[in-house]
């Protein structure tokens, strides 16, 4: 079996590596799971990768990216479980965490908890064999196309990722970390599945970090499903803080039953290419999402966020509100499509970006978009693109703070109007240093890593401590 | 002498805004500038300050002797400059409290000292605070974000109270203050005068000079000083107009 490979990203590489793999890649399928798998394998097939003739990605030019050249592993890289395990920690942060190496579930002999409240969280794996049950009735059945190939392959090949089962009334007393760690001596390209539940009624925080190692190249292909019970409710944080050659292609799905909640907020502080994919269902009435997303970009730096809100039943309210830095050449994409269908009356939808572009030669395409088919709802958009505004700048001058200072005072009070939506305090704390650290050019991956990670000086260790969960 | 202005020449994209402003104001003076709008009294103060949008096109503003043309805004506010804005800029996400403890401590580290101790700092603040009756949690918002016209003004001499400054140009500080807010705002200035500092009072009416006693009276009108005088000049304008001021011009 062939599980190295350093071969630029093709559609024909994939055909060929799943026929050859498929009975291996399947070996722990249930039937269902098994034809999911196939159906999916068939739609890369016909969808393959996307390119700029797509009206998704029209902005966002993959080729170079594929060009690199990476390896794919179909098999975890054994010597380096073992050996290079790793503790993130934020200060004083109490969390659960669960780690993923190049989109492994790292084991060590743990490959799944069961906690007392009844909540389940390890291997996606290690979950399809234990719990077919369970993953059959939630598996693959949010995850839709949305239009290219990438979530096609991911299910077609998906192996391992994080399980989280939280049972209906049951309220997860820490937010979980699920840290996602790349760390290979040659480009990777590299696939994880996650699949999140909670029950009606329940509560999760989430904190999904996407960190890099070193500075390798990486393409990373991400699906995330996550479903919310009615009357539930899910805290979600997405922080992405890769190297510059990274390529990240992250594709989260939200189910919100009957009067489920959704925070949901992005943040991006690095990496080459980063797209998000951000589509969330209404599958009751009801339901409210507010989703939120900061991004600083510096040098070549591209990123695309894609959110799509389907107001598929009445009476919900969902809230985009994304802001950008971008320096240098930096790119960024805001695309917001919110849905309103011809039975949702009572909707409220809301969109809003905003831009900073501290040079001319950064760039930001912003499209609002609302698509409604009735009339009784409330809907706005709106979007603006501009520099750091002068007058304020002279104001801050005047009273002796330094050009500097003042362009920092106002670039993080701008980013501080999604940052202070975080509802976890010492994680605020964490992210409102970074982001400062991020503004004055001092962030870097690794020494500086999100939640500080392991770096090259300082090997990982990974503990994951039950009795604390 | 603290200020020194000659010749003046200012203008913005080519226009010419002020025309040959000649001024003179003295350690312990209060000077009071008035004129009609848009006669470049803003201008005059931004130019000051060291606005860049404005190009100085010929004269010259000593401070203390020395030429402020190569002075950044910030180093001439370090310097003791201040500029009570006629429109304060709302900053939201910028708490007032942040703001200002940036603010003393670039203005310290300039002057060579340490910065100030957190619990100093808080305690600086509620004394300042108290000289412009500030009693609400004002401090805690963010600068000027959803403030009323009258908090703006008492904000401002709150920073000026905080920042103690040896120049301090207050720009129509009084417009658009009932006579509670005008007598609180009149009665902190009077409060920060000393022997070693000066006041630049721009005004639309002579009403604030009743509070604040200006030693001298100075008529801008288009982009030159026309006129200077002591308090009674203020009374004279309020009582004719500017018409008369035109009509000599004419
Ligand atoms: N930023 C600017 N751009 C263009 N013109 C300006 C600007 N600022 C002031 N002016 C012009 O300069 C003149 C003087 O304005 P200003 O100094 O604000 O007057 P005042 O404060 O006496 O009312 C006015 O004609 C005004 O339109
Ligand atoms: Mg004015």
């Amino acid at each position: 079996m062939q599980t190295e490979i350093k071969e630029p990203i093709t559609q024909q590489r994939f055909i060929n590596q799943f026929e050859k793999n498929q009975t291996f890649l399947s070996a722990n399928d249930t039937p269902t799971l098994a034809e999911i798998r196939e159906k999916a394998f068939t739609s890369f097939v016909k969808l393959g990768f996307p390119d700029t003739s797509m009206e998704a990605w029209r902005l966002t030019d993959l080729q170079e990216s594929f060009a690199r050249g990476y390896d794919y592993l179909l098999h975890p890289i054994k010597e380096l479980d073992a050996q290079k395990v790793f503790r993130c920690n934020i200060p004083h942060l109490d969390t659960a965490i669960i780690g993923q190496l190049n989109g492994w579930y790292v084991s060590k002999d743990v490959p799944m908890m069961e906690l007392g409240n009844g909540i389940i969280m390890g291997s996606l794996a290690e979950a399809r064999k234990k719990y077919p049950k369970l993953i059959e009735k939630y598996y693959g059945t949010m995850a839709d196309d949305a239009g290219d190939g990438f979530t096609a392959l991911n299910t077609a090949f998906a192996q391992d990722g994080v399980f989280i089962y939280v049972p209906d009334n049951v309220k997860s007393p820490k937010p979980v970390q699920l840290i996602n760690v790349i760390h290979h001596d040659k480009n990777l390209f590299l696939q994880s599945r996650n699949l999140i539940v909670v029950g009606a009624n329940a509560k999760l925080s989430l904190v999904h970090c996407d960190d890099s190692y070193n500075h390798q190249a990486s393409f990373s292909n991400i699906v995330t499903e996550i479903h919310v019970g009615e009357h539930g409710v899910m805290d979600h944080y997405k922080l992405q803080n890769l190297n510059n050659n990274s390529t990240l292609i992250s594709s989260v799905f939200f189910r919100l039953e009957a009067s489920a909640g959704l925070e949901s907020h992005y943040i991006s502080l690095n990496g080459g290419l980063l797209r998000n994919n951000i589509r969330v269902l209404f599958n009751g009435p009801n339901g409210n999402a507010n989703i939120y997303g900061i991004y600083l970009m510096d040098r070549k730096q591209h990123v695309d966020n894609q959110v799509f809100v389907d107001h598929a039943h009445p009476g919900c309210t969902s809230n985009e509100t994304f802001k950008g830095i971008l320096d240098e050449q930096a790119h960024a994409i805001f695309s917001g499509h919110v849905l309103v269908r011809r039975n949702s009356v009572k909707t409220d939808a809301r969109q809003t970006n905003k831009n900073i572009l501290l040079t001319d030669t950064a760039r930001v395409n912003s499209q609002p978009f609302l698509e409604i088919y009735n009339d009784d709802v409330k809907c706005s958009h709106g979007s603006t693109t501009g520099q750091l505004d002068p007058e304020s700048m002279f104001y801050l001058r005047q009273r002796g703070i330094g050009e500097e200072s003042a362009r920092m005072l106002l670039m993080f009070a701008f980013a501080d109007e999604i940052v202070n939506k975080i509802g976890i305090p010492q994680l605020r704390q964490r992210i409102e240093d970074m982001v400062k650290k991020r503004l004055q050019g001092e962030l870097q991956i690794c020494e500086q890593c999100v939640l500080h990670c392991s770096t090259p000086e300082h090997p990982m260790e990974f503990n994951i401590d039950i009795s604390k969960i | 002498m603290l200020l020194q202005i000659k010749n003046l020449h200012a203008g913005i994209n080519g226009k010419e805004i002020l025309r040959g402003v000649n001024l003179e104001v003295n350690e312990g003076e209060v000077h009071a500038i008035m004129g009609p709008n848009g006669t470049g009294k803003s201008t005059l103060a931004s130019v000051i300050a060291g606005r860049e949008v404005f190009d100085v096109t010929a004269g010259e503003i000593l401070y203390h002797g020395k030429n402020l043309q190569k002075l950044s805004i910030e180093d001439r506010a370090r310097e003791g400059i201040f500029l009570g804005f006629q429109y304060p800029v709302e900053i939201p996400g910028v708490s007032i409290t942040n703001f200002m403890r940036t603010a003393v401590n670039e203005v310290r580290k300039f002057k060579g000292l340490d910065p100030l101790p957190g619990g100093d700092f808080l305690r600086l603040m509620e004394e300042k605070k108290k000289l412009v009756e500030i009693t609400s949690n004002l401090t805690n918002r963010s600068v000027n974000e959803g403030f009323s016209g009258g908090e703006k003004k008492k904000n401002e001499i709150f920073q000026m109270a905080m920042l103690e400054p040896t120049l301090a140009i207050l720009d129509e500080t009084d417009s658009g203050l009932d006579i509670d807010a005008l007598r609180i705002v009149a009665n902190g200035v009077n409060k920060l005068r000393r022997p070693d500092n000066a006041f630049v009072v721009i005004t639309h009416y002579q009403r604030l000079l009743d509070y604040i006693i200006p030693d001298f009276v100075h008529v801008l009108f288009q982009g030159k000083i026309v006129k200077s005088g002591g308090k009674e000049l203020a009374l004279e304008l309020e009582e004719k107009g500017y018409d008369w001021i035109k009509q000599e011009q004419a």
